[in-house]
């Protein structure tokens, strides 16, 4: 494997919320390869958008911070530089340009009041110098790499006279635009149809595969994961509680979470049975804790149905569970 | 857009016009008569006399009829003559004292739009710090600050203490016409005109922009690496204008009201001036040009606030 481009090692992001300081993310490790990609599973709330928030030094400031680790990064230069400490005007230098990311809302992470085209061609304006004439040719360009037709039209039109997956595409083609080396998508498709989603996903993979780009995949949907992912890390209450590749992790989970999120997903078919035979398609017990207040032990512990004593002791270790799958359980070996 | 412009001028004309039978009827609701005002209090007039004036200034024939005969001479641009001011015609009068109320408004809206702004810029990108707790209440008090005494206390304090600036009148009597000298005349009073439109600019800049740099695409040019200074000015203000510039086409209207006032206490020789002794003096003729002209010049700044508008927020062009 090539030197990874991202390597995240033990990082903890913690935010300030009423005179407290709660931990969004403990005891992270993350590392992606060129090419790679790496989806990040959790609800709302185990750290996974904080953690790519870290990433591109956008944590909203005075209030969320990196407490602790290193996020070593190799961008264009090719040498691996830690993120954490850096200054705000060098992350600044290298977000748009080596790493870029694409958000989850089309309909609102388009600036209303310029056009879709001047926005595609300012970060090449920036970044690499571009004239204002180079940078929108090379934005119309990117709009006919994305798969919007009549690219030169479009550029000139604004983001209200889009459709959602056209302005998803556009922000896709605004991340690409400076070529980087890391592409953090939070995610891309929630926002849209079904139908756009896959069209939105295979278009990522494939401009993924031509660019050979590092990806971070953010999602909460299991079959977006499948989908897209060479790996997958499952967080949850800010913490990694299982990692490895996709076909690992999906066909033998080794942490009770996951597995009851595997359980939880929908598979067409199986409604028309469960209906018949009066069960309700299953659901993990309880719910996610707050950040506030966080079990001890295990966070997952009070819903899980594996738990003893032991659990609520210490955090787990990410125990290594052979070739490369880890799992933040005790009892790994048993489930 | 033309079909756009040509309707709300269409509205604006039937606004003109409502405004002038408002005026028209409220002027006759006033107790007191026109007459008292025109003849001369120390020679009075025998009842055949006054009765004869009147049929002769058109007073006797019914209101509509009065209105009505208003309104036609005004279509052909014939405002009437001032009762007060023998044989002079209205149209004059009005036009002669538009400019120093367009002078005096357009200072203090400018100045209260460069403050206003850049205060509220400021406040809401060092949200919570000492100058945001300063200007904010610096800000209240000029919300709370009636015009009559603020312009009061700018006389008394820059023009009767320190001696700053002058106290009236837009020129120095008997001195040559000269552009610094204007500037002198014009800055008080357009400072104390400019101080509530101000600090109400400031509040909707701060609030506007608070609300804007919450919003995902400034995120996004963050995460594009736009510097800090720009993703405030070229991202966020643009957008945190929109509702500031409705702000401050509505309060145009508002200004007019502020600037009589002004008019009245710096002896500025605006409308304001030309108004207030107009309705002192039941010079009704007068008093309706004057309405009038007043309202067609709202009118039309409230057309270009909205053409403003359209050429600052692309998704409001095409509808």
């Amino acid at each position: 494997m090539n030197a990874p481009v991202l390597d995240i090692r033990d990082l903890r992001t913690v935010f300030r919320v009423g005179g407290r300081e709660l931990t969004a993310v403990a005891d992270l490790d993350l590392s992606i390869a060129p090419g790679e990609t790496v989806a990040l599973v959790g609800e709302s709330g185990s750290g996974k958008s904080v953690t790519s928030l870290s990433v591109m030094g956008l944590l909203p400031r005075k209030v969320g911070r990196i407490d602790n680790g290193t996020i070593a990064f190799r961008g264009k230069s090719g040498a691996a530089r830690d993120l954490v400490g850096m200054t705000p005007e060098a992350l600044r230098q290298l977000r748009g340009n080596d790493m870029a990311m694409v958000f989850q809302e089309p309909m609102t992470s388009l600036n209303p009041v310029y056009t879709v085209g001047e926005q595609i061609a300012e970060p090449m304006r920036i970044h690499l110098g571009r004239s204002r004439a180079q940078a929108a040719a090379a934005a119309v360009q990117l709009l006919a790499d994305v798969g919007i037709p009549d690219p030169a039209r479009r550029a000139r039109q604004f983001p209200h006279e889009l459709s959602g997956g056209m302005r998803q595409r556009a922000t896709i083609a605004m991340a690409l635009a400076c070529d980087p080396k890391l592409l953090i998508a939070d995610e891309p498709t929630t926002a849209l149809d079904v139908t756009i989603q896959a069209q939105i996903l295979d278009l990522l993979a494939k401009l993924q595969a031509e660019r050979g780009m590092a990806m971070l995949f953010v999602t909460h949907n299991l079959g977006v994961v499948a989908e897209i992912a060479d790996r997958v890390a499952v967080m949850y209450a800010g913490r990694i509680v299982e990692t490895g590749t996709v076909d690992e992790v999906f066909d033998h989970p080794r942490h009770p979470y996951t597995q009851g999120l595997l359980r939880s997903v929908p598979r067409l078919g199986q409604a028309t049975a469960l209906k018949r035979a009066g069960t309700p398609l299953p659901t993990i017990a309880g719910a996610v804790p707050s950040l506030a207040n966080l079990p001890r032990g295990c966070a997952f512990a009070p819903r899980c149905p594996y738990a003893i004593d032991a659990c609520t002791v210490a955090v787990p270790p990410l125990a290594d569970t052979g070739g490369g799958h880890g799992s933040r359980c005790i009892r790994w070996p048993e489930i | 857009m033309t079909t756009f412009i040509a309707r709300r001028l269409a509205i604006g004309l039937v606004m003109l016009l409502a405004l002038s039978v408002l005026v028209f009827v409220l002027l006759r609701l006033a107790p007191g008569d026109p007459i008292d005002a025109y003849i001369n209090p120390s020679a009075p007039l025998s009842a055949e006399a006054l009765a004869a004036l009147r049929a002769r200034l058109g007073l006797d024939a019914p209101l509509p009829v009065q209105y009505l005969g208003w309104l036609r001479a005004a279509l052909t641009g014939d405002l009437g003559f001032s009762t007060q001011r023998a044989g002079v015609p209205v149209l004059p009068l009005v036009l002669e004292r538009i400019g120093p109320t367009i002078l005096l408004m357009a200072a203090g809206l400018a100045i209260a739009i460069v403050a206003g702004i850049s205060a509220g810029i400021l406040s809401a990108v060092r949200r919570n710090s000492a100058a945001d707790v300063g200007l904010s209440v610096l800000a209240f008090t000029g919300i709370s600050s009636p015009a009559f005494l603020t312009a009061l206390l700018g006389l008394y304090f820059f023009s009767v203490r320190l001696g700053w600036a002058p106290s009236g009148s837009m020129t120095t009597p008997g001195a040559a016409f000269s552009v610094p000298d204007l500037l002198h005349h014009l800055v008080l009073p357009a400072v104390i005109l400019s101080i509530g439109h101000a600090a109400l600019i400031m509040r909707y800049m701060r609030a506007s922009l608070l609300e804007v740099l919450n919003q995902d695409y400034v995120r996004t040019a963050r995460a594009k690496g736009v510097r800090e200074f720009w993703v405030i000015v070229k991202h966020a203000v643009r957008n945190a204008l929109l509702p500031v510039i409705t702000l401050i086409g509505s309060t145009i209207g508002v200004a007019v009201g502020g600037a009589i006032f002004i008019e009245s206490v710096f002896n500025w020789p605006g409308m304001g001036l030309l108004l207030v002794s107009a309705v002192s003096d039941r010079d009704y003729p007068v008093i309706m040009g004057a309405t009038l002209v007043i309202g067609a010049a709202v009118i039309v700044v409230n057309l270009l606030t909205d053409i403003t508008y359209a050429a600052v927020d692309p998704r409001i062009r095409v509808s």
